[in-house]
């Protein structure tokens, strides 16, 4: 191989140890101590405090929602996308990433001014003699919210692992007499699994435990369970509850770590 | 009807076989993509229980033509007819047909026995039908207990088998084979060769083969259908098209070849380098410009004294079983093989037998050139 | 018809995602300080911004952190991967999983764990962790976009080029290096973009004073925010346009694509 150097891959081993891991251990220590440094569950035991347990009952509901409709808008845009000549493929990739060059929080305070209620889609629905849309400050505006900044996070895994399904794999499929539909739910749809579990886990992980988007178009009337730990961070400065509380929320992380370790052995559903 | 005729020959086991029954119709195909014609009114047609090959260099049109057997594109003008009834505009699914793929398409999310059992399950037979036809297939492709495999753990040669096991459990009438031997090794693809025939003979269909290997061709086809452009360039049997290749491009194309313009004086008369040579050929008319192709084992080197013309060898190699030589003669390089050994600078006689000259029609653009001497 | 529907579906997601980015551009031209209302067009917010140092001063920062990061994290990650190519199947699988963290790990918990970290070593905030914190998120996207490229790596080539005479530097560089390089500058222009866009990262450890412009828009929102804000997004935004369309049609490219 080009390289048998050990010292090559130190660099590297150095820095996720101290930027990767060992941050990680500082959460544990300050999830599983009081104040005083005294062992204690409590700082994970706090999620079943009325407040905090509806905080991460509403994060998952509405990270559910906008994964699942994040999925339902991409599939079917991913699938267009692949059927398309291979050579466009860094252009693809670009249409998604490019409007990450705006800010996310102007982006996403854009929607505001989109959703108000004298807003542009209203202006426009009341030009058209449709009826308003009113949801703004509604948990719909914060799925519209969490969907409108992940879903290119769902669309290129699903797109890279729907481009490399071979066209003669489905060709094969129709060959032996599978109708449309069932190539599609017996061929495409399993072969991209790695592609749909990648995307669930770019897509729920940050919706999960977003802090901004709640505040930015739901009025700031649902606290989510990334507000409740960023201001056990910033405002209350209880870094002993909000690391125990973010325990909580890495118990869903791992749970997305092992599943795409499992149907994603070989990186397939990446991204790039 | 020459054709067919041939055809009968080369398939009879000496039965009672009255002329085959034309299973598949190509009626004027055209197809181009991106503006590029890569099949122009083709015109095909396919014998039941015949092993046709597609034969041509890479861009020829020969996958094209199969696709649109298979119903995986559909041609731009032009009919696909199959025992008497249109399928031009029938997806895939629902053609008699099945195809055994390029780069094998198993389906990897699925084992052996779930690949093959696919289209048996569409057809919903009964499970204990699937199982048999599951082990039939399996015994016939030798590869009998793979079952529970999954694909990415087989070698080439074992998954060219299983996509080709997956195929015909679902007994197509017709089976196309898309160079299926071309990712294999040299001895694994003359055993999948055998392989083929074989299953060929005991299955009783109809292969439409799709190679660039010639040799391939030779091998297994009672039909060779040789293609090139988009063009037909000469159907027949591999004999007819080894030793009367219609023209310089065939000739070219299948084995090594001497390709000489000549003059054919007269019937039977041909005048090669300006000298003159006994030949079978007739009906090419008097004095006109034509190509003749000598195949390098057909010319015998004698004595210088015994031969019609002169020469030096200029270049010798053993190839095993005979040597091959090329020898200077009438300002062309004569390519010859002998079994008989003559050293490189020796001078030599060159001799060709009357019925091994063949004569062919100079290439369609400079047809026209002829006709205009004619007048 | 069925392709036309296809483009359609295309052009709704596509509006769908820029309709906001749309919107920012109009309000850069909005004589009203609101974004409720349309005042009328005008192009003093552009003047304007060049007169905020404020702003500038996060754009600054913004951008070196952004060209450091990226950097840094390309050269690591790009020695990470020729690295791990050389490992044997367990480290390495181990190693791809470490990298994997930062990308499945939810950005809070990553800002939050390093904000400790930072603490407990006593390191100053500032600039200098902000630049630790996007290294370390942006090292993945590097290896993520290198490794396929390693994989497809014709090791022969290497060892030709040695057993042509050359050095084994020299030949990773002439002839290694070509084969990555695609995919080490999609690695560095993912992180790049990564570090731009990053929030919640930054929002944790940097320091009193110093911003980004998102730390700075997001202590804006209360106060509402300045329409030159506006403006120097629409300005990033439509010069990285140009660069792409740019690069998309330039010659060599067009015949790579052929």
């Amino acid at each position: 191989m080009i390289s048998k150097n050990k010292w090559l891959s130190a660099p590297y081993i150095l820095w996720s140890a101290v930027f990767i891991i060992v941050p990680l251990g500082m959460i544990l220590y300050y999830g599983l101590t009081d104040t005083t440094g005294a062992f204690t569950l409590d700082n994970i035991t706090a999620i079943a405090s009325a407040g905090h347990a509806k905080a991460l009952r509403v994060s998952l509901l509405l990270s559910l929602a906008s994964t699942l409709v994040c999925f339902l808008l991409a599939y079917p845009l991913a699938m267009i996308l692949a059927g398309v000549q291979v050579k466009r493929h860094n252009f693809v990739i670009l249409i998604f990433i490019l409007p990450m060059w705006m800010n996310f929080l102007l982006r996403t305070l854009a929607w505001q001014t989109l959703l108000e209620k004298n807003g542009v889609i209203n202006q426009v629905l009341s030009f058209l003699h449709l009826p308003a849309l009113k949801i703004i400050n509604t948990p719909a505006a914060i799925i519209l919210g969490m969907v409108y900044n992940f879903l290119p996070f769902m669309i290129l895994p699903l797109y890279n692992a729907l481009a490399k399904i071979d066209t003669n794999v489905i060709n094969a499929a129709r060959d032996l007499g599978a109708n449309h539909f069932y190539t599609f739910t017996r061929i495409i749809l399993p072969l991209s699994i790695p592609g749909i579990i990648s995307g669930i886990t770019m897509v729920f992980i940050p919706a999960l435990t977003t802090f901004v988007i709640s505040s930015l178009l739901g009025g700031g009337k649902l606290l989510l369970i990334g507000d409740v730990i960023e201001q056990e961070f910033t405002r209350t400065s209880n870094w002993h509850l909000g690391s125990g509380l973010s325990m909580v929320l890495m118990v869903f992380i791992l749970i997305n770590m092992v599943l795409s370790a499992i149907f994603d052995k070989d990186g397939e559903g990446s991204m790039l | 009807m020459e054709r067919v005729l041939q055809n009968k020959i080369a398939n009879d086991n000496g039965g009672f076989t009255l002329v085959k029954k034309e299973l598949i119709q190509l009626i004027d195909i055209s197809k181009s993509f991106d503006g590029q014609m890569v099949l122009d009114e083709l015109h095909l047609s396919i014998h039941e229980n015949e092993f046709v090959t597609l034969l041509g260099p890479s861009g020829c049109g020969k996958t094209t033509t199969l696709r649109i057997l298979g119903g995986f594109t559909g041609p731009d003008k032009g009919r696909v007819v199959f025992d008497g009834q249109d399928i031009t505009q029938i997806p895939p699914n629902k053609r008699p047909l099945n195809t055994v793929f390029q780069k094998y398409a198993l389906f990897t999310h699925m084992t052996i026995a779930e690949n093959i059992a696919f289209g048996l399950k569409i057809k919903k037979k009964p499970k204990s039908y699937i199982d048999d036809k599951i082990r039939y297939a399996l015994k016939l492709v030798n590869l009998d207990g793979y079952e529970n495999r999954m694909p990415d753990s087989l070698s080439g040669g074992q998954q060219q088998r299983i996509a080709i096991a997956r195929a015909i459990v679902n007994e197509p009438k017709v089976l196309l084979l898309d160079e299926p031997l071309g990712a294999l090794d040299l001895k694994l693809r003359q055993e999948m060769q055998y392989e083929l025939i074989r299953m060929k003979n005991e299955l009783g269909i109809t292969f439409v083969y799709v190679t660039h290997d010639q040799e391939e061709a030779l091998t297994m086809s009672d039909t060779i259908v040789v293609m090139n452009q988009g063009y037909i360039q000469q159907i027949g049997s591999p004999e007819s098209i080894y030793n009367e290749p219609e023209n310089a491009f065939v000739a070219d194309f299948i084995g090594d070849s001497n390709i000489i313009p000549a003059i054919m004086i007269e019937d039977k008369l041909v005048s090669i380098l300006g000298t003159r040579f006994a030949c079978v050929d007739t009906g090419f008319g008097n004095n006109r410009p034509v190509d003749v192709v000598i195949r390098p084992e057909d010319v015998i080197l004698v004595e210088p004294s015994e031969g019609i013309i002169q020469g030096v060898v200029s270049h010798l190699i053993f190839k095993g079983v005979h040597y091959e030589m090329e020898v200077q003669a009438c300002g062309f390089e004569w390519l010859v093989h002998s079994t008989t050994l003559f050293p490189v600078g020796k001078e030599v006689g060159i001799r060709v037998d009357p019925f091994n000259i063949q004569i062919m029609n100079k290439p369609e653009s400079e047809d026209e050139e002829a006709v205009i001497i004619d007048i | 018809m069925k392709s036309i529907a296809k483009k359609i579906y295309i052009a709704l997601i596509i509006l769908f995602l820029y309709a906001p980015i749309g919107i920012l551009m109009v309000l850069s031209f909005n004589e009203s300080k609101t974004r409720a209302k349309w005042g009328g067009f005008t192009l003093k917010w552009y003047l304007a911004l060049f007169q905020n140092e404020e702003i500038l001063r996060a754009l600054f920062n913004t951008l070196l952190i952004a060209m450091l990061s990226s950097l840094i994290a390309t050269v690591i990650g790009t020695v990470a991967c020729i690295a791990m190519t050389g490992m044997k199947r367990r480290a390495k699988s181990v190693m791809m999983g470490i990298t994997n963290i930062p990308m499945l790990n939810a950005d809070i918990v990553t800002g939050i764990s390093l904000m400790l970290l930072y603490i407990s070593l006593g390191i100053k905030f500032g600039m200098g962790t902000i630049l630790l914190s996007h290294i370390t998120f942006n090292i993945p996207y590097v290896i993520l976009s290198v490794m396929p490229r390693m994989k497809q790596l014709n090791v022969s080539t290497y060892e030709a080029a040695l057993d042509l005479g050359s050095s084994p530097l020299h030949a990773f560089f002439r002839v290694v290096f070509p084969d990555l390089l695609p995919g080490i500058l999609s690695g560095f222009l993912m992180a790049f973009t990564m570090s731009l866009d990053d929030f919640i990262i930054t929002h944790f450890t940097k320091g009193v004073g110093v911003d980004t412009l998102s730390t700075k828009i997001y202590t804006e929102i209360k106060k509402g925010i300045k329409p030159e804000m506006y403006a120097l997004s629409s300005l990033i935004f439509v010069a990285v346009l140009t660069l792409l369309v740019l690069i998309n049609l330039s010659p060599a490219e067009k015949k790579k694509a052929e």
